[in-house]
């Protein structure tokens, strides 16, 4: 850019030469030639290894003889699908229901706001297995608003793939609505300003110019709405129950196997994650590394 | 994974965490405060006075009935404390190989008790003190008159059993093919409990569950009979672990269940007694 | 002499009859908590207004107020006999350029141009052919394609300015138009922004700390210190009479049109000027009132090569400071101390020399 720039980046570069011979050098190296201080290093590298070992536990111990077996079996397969449909549909019933309700969390002030806030958090905290309950009292064919469902439209949800859909989206909602108010909160209120000096509605302004700026903020929480639903397991059989090829995900297969034959329910465990990996790292690369 | 920790009830806190802990496999770091505890209450004699804590790990079916035996227990016999763990018995089994310090193991199916007897946990051979067996759960007042294994099979019915991998789904399964009859149901539940949640719910019309949860679950649901019940009865073996801390308590209790007593409250409770 | 504003405007000229109330008529009242605006603003069509005044003035509280980002807690506002006051942003039609002109980034300097006509309804295709024709008439229509990332400052004001032009604002709002740029792309800015707003033919109104860009580019200034307008007037008026310090600090600069040819420039009806500068055409030089210095005869061995025979018109004393408004061969105003002012024996309708530095001179196209 300009000659001041450029001398003192000289200036930094000869600076950092001769400090090169010094005793100082010696750090641990993070790219950037910059030291990573020990007391960020340690606890860094104890998250990690907390986080990792369990999975590492989990690959040492798996059966790969009969790996070839589990991967053919079609209750496997049919689980697998199951799981990475409803776990994608239910990310998109967050979306679109969830979306609108960080907006108005975080762009509107209404009385109880702050209550609203921590209710919608609530299914973070509840058990998931209770979660399933309340979506049975609630939705069930007997639940204060299911038994509706079931007599006007004759539409029933436990048992049903669409349960499984919406226990899932359930348990994974709030973290989308959580990370896509935040994003909202951190972004420029003043481009929705520009937008409705051009004549543009506030929804104009939100659909044209506000979900374009925090596209990056949507598919982080996306992405981690999507891996709750995938892993969901107490809600789902809570509220749809469990029958193969209909409501029984990858959690579920994974819990059943675990009763008889703990090896199976490992080979199933791996599956997953192999196909979490896969599919979240895919969606990193893509969209969040932009932001 | 998430699979949730097994249901526990513990009528003691001293005990608590350790109890917890170990049933999810961390017995090395907790059992030596456990085994200093027991230590210096347990009297070990069956001839002197009992004394000290008595911790039974027993299947999730008998919380009612051995929550009420425990009471009765403490209350003749002063100075001893009953501690149970309840819980599936496929983990209560993983956490008394792994170590846990139980003196007494009553399971819901010989196939969990052997996984403690084929380790060498268990003091002398496990006896069965009560057997369950299969009933048809309906909604209050049977709406749609079921009668029979038969009648499940309608369609028009949602039928919940438990999964063939859990004891009760076993059941059921060899129940309905000692009929001959092949049921679909809407859900194959992970336990007998939430398959009768279900009906508690009125989101299930009927499920194959234990008499014993029929009858806890009060007016609920309804229970209905049926003859191919006989078929698919479960035994539930009782025994005195080998490392007991507290022995011989441990033994009074096992002798207590087993007594004309102890036997009233289990047929109190749905259980077949002998 | 110096402001080439547009001609005025015949606001009761309207032959039809019973006269339709044209241009900007408002009294913008603002409370939040401890501060407090409460200023009366009027334009006519065509008439570039500068509100000028020092940071948390409430310049730009008075702009939102208009553009309805902020609610009035009193007041009115209309504009060309409409009220404005109860209608949301979008609905007025208002057009801002914003400090740092807020370009949706996602857009590209076209799809920025053409969001406004189509939130007005315009098809993709219309909105985009009059998107076209304005950047093609700010000299951007190469630029028709770029994100706004990758536009110069410079680039980028202007893409904000077509953008706040598309929708066809009766009433264009400019907050600090030239603050975000650098020195060197400002002058050519200033010089650009001035000749659209000249053809802009509703209200304008610009908010700016800098009164040499309100000078060049406003008709008249209305200056607001404390949520309160101080003075206003046309940038020559204020000038030479400021009311308060802060605009005798402020305002305090000699600003001329002329033709320059090399180092001279002579003023439009007037003498001429050297400068340091450069230059051929059409061309602004400005410089402060101190540096003016005054003499009582005419100097003789002086260096400066700008010396012109005045008149005090008046004089007003600022502190320690006396403004002198000087008619004669060259309308100016100099600043000087009180004790030099006494040395000159000033006095209204004396004779001085007034003499200059080209080095002090700030000449540039206009």
């Amino acid at each position: 850019m300009t000659p001041a720039d450029t001398s003192g980046a000289a200036a930094r570069t000869h600076k950092g030469t001769r400090k090169g011979t010094g005793p100082r050098r010696r750090r641990v190296g993070a790219g950037g030639g910059q030291g990573v201080p020990l007391p960020l290093l340690l606890p860094a590298l104890l998250a990690l290894a907390f986080l990792l070992v369990p999975l590492l536990a989990l690959l040492v111990r798996t059966p790969w003889q009969s790996m070839p077996e589990q991967l053919t079996s079609p209750v496997v397969w049919q689980a697998l699908r199951l799981s990475l449909v409803c776990a994608t549909a239910a990310t998109a019933v967050s979306l679109v229901l969830g979306v609108p309700l960080a907006w108005l969390l975080a762009r509107t002030e209404f009385p109880g706001r702050g209550l609203v806030r921590a209710l919608v958090t609530l299914p973070l905290v509840l058990p998931p297995v209770v979660g399933g309950v309340a979506l049975l009292m609630a939705l069930g064919r007997n639940g204060i608003v299911g038994q509706w469902l079931d007599q006007w439209f004759g539409i029933s949800l436990p048992f049903t793939t669409a349960g499984v859909v919406v226990a899932e989206a359930f348990v994974a909602m709030p973290f989308l609505v959580i990370s896509v108010e935040g994003t909202l909160r951190a972004a420029d209120r003043r481009y929705e300003e520009a937008a409705a000096t051009l004549g543009a509605s506030r929804f104009t302004a939100f659909r044209r110019v506000t979900l374009p700026l925090i596209a990056p903020g949507i598919a982080a929480g996306s992405v981690l709405a999507w891996a709750r639903a995938l892993g969901e397991f107490g809600a789902t059989i809570t509220f749809a129950g469990n029958f193969p090829d209909r409501t029984q995900t990858m959690p579920l297969a994974v819990y059943l196997a675990l009763q008889s034959d703990p090896e199976a329910a490992i080979a199933l465990s791996v599956v997953l994650l192999a196909v979490s990996i896969a599919v979240l790292a895919g969606l990193r690369d893509r969209w969040m590394t932009a932001s | 994974m998430t699979r949730p920790a097994p249901r526990t009830r513990l009528s003691r806190s001293a005990g608590a965490g350790a109890a917890v802990l170990l049933v999810l496999g961390a017995a090395t770091a907790c059992s030596s405060s456990a085994d200093g505890d027991e230590a210096v209450s347990g009297s070990g004699s069956a001839s002197g006075k009992l004394s000290g804590t008595v911790t039974v790990f027993a299947a999730a079916s008998l919380t009612e009935s051995f929550t009420t035996l425990g009471e009765r227990f403490e209350k003749a016999h002063p100075g001893t404390e009953v501690t149970f763990n309840f819980g599936g018995s496929d983990s209560l089994a993983a956490g008394i190989t792994s170590g846990a310090p139980a003196d007494v193991f009553a399971s819901a199916s010989p196939k969990t008790m052997k996984i403690v007897t084929d380790a060498g946990d268990a003091a002398g051979t496990p006896a069965t003190f009560v057997r369950n067996q299969l009933e048809i759960a309906t909604l209050p007042g049977n709406p749609d008159s079921i009668s029979s294994l038969k009648d499940l099979t309608d369609s028009k019915l949602k039928v919940v059993l438990c999964d063939k991998e859990v004891p009760c789904g076993a059941a059921a399964q060899t129940a309905l093919d000692a009929a001959g009859l092949k049921l679909t149901p809407v859900s194959y539940e992970q336990d007998v409990k939430s398959a009768l949640t279900k009906v508690r719910l009125k989101e299930a019309d009927a499920a194959l569950v234990y008499k014993t949860d029929v009858h806890a679950a009060g007016d609920k649901v309804e229970g209905v009979d049926f003859p191919e019940a006989a078929e698919a009865v479960n035994d539930y073996p009782i025994a005195l672990l080998k490392d007991a801390p507290n022995a011989g308590a441990a033994e009074a209790f096992i002798a207590y269940v087993r007594s004309d007593e102890g036997q009233r409250v289990l047929a109190d409770a749905g259980f077949l007694t002998s | 002499m110096t402001h080439t504003g547009k001609p005025g405007h015949d606001l009761t000229g309207d032959e039809t009859g019973a006269p339709e109330p044209e241009g900007l008529d408002a009294r913008l009242v603002v409370d939040h908590g401890t501060f407090r605006l409460d200023i009366a603003l009027t334009a006519a069509p065509g008439e570039v207004v500068a509100l000028l005044g020092p940071n948390g003035a409430g310049k730009s509280t008075a702009l939102r107020a208009l553009a309805g980002l902020a609610p009035l807690t009193a007041g009115h506002l209309s504009l060309d006999g409409t009220e404005l006051d109860r209608l949301p942003p979008e609905s007025r039609p208002v057009g801002v350029v914003f400090q740092d002109y807020l370009l949706f980034p996602h857009l590209t300097a076209l799809d920025n141009v053409a969001f406004g006509p189509r939130c007005q309804g315009a098809t993709k295709a219309q909105a985009r052919a009059t998107a076209a024709a304005w950047l093609d008439r700010m000299g951007l229509a190469d630029h028709a394609g770029a994100k706004p990332r990758r536009l110069s400052g410079g680039q980028a004001q202007r893409v904000a300015l077509a953008r706040a032009l598309a929708t066809g604002p009766r009433l264009l709002l400019l907050d600090e138009p030239l603050a975000a740029l650098d020195a060197r792309t400002r002058l050519d800015v200033r010089a650009q922004l001035r000749r659209h707003l000249a053809a802009f033919e509703a209200v304008a109104v610009l908010v700016t700390h800098d009164p040499l860009d309100a000078m060049v580019l406003a008709d008249r200034l209305v200056v607001v210190e404390h949520g309160r307008v101080v003075q206003e007037g046309t940038p020559q008026d204020i000038a030479r009479h400021p009311r308060t310090d802060y605009i005798a600090r402020l305002v305090g600069l000699n600003l001329y049109t002329g033709r320059a040819e090399g180092h001279t420039v002579r003023l439009d009806g007037g003498p001429t000027v050297t400068t340091t500068e450069d230059l051929t055409g059409q061309v602004f030089v400005a410089f402060p009132p101190g540096a003016v210095t005054l003499h009582s005869s005419r100097p003789t061995g002086s260096s400066a090569r700008n010396l012109w025979r005045c008149e005090v018109a008046g004089m007003e004393t600022h502190g320690d400071q006396i403004r002198v408004d000087l008619t004669g061969e060259l309308p100016l105003a100099a600043d000087l101390t009180t004790v030099a002012a006494a040395e000159l024996e000033l006095h209204p309708g004396a004779e001085v020399w007034a003499t200059l530095k080209a080095t002090q001179t700030h000449a540039y196209p206009v």
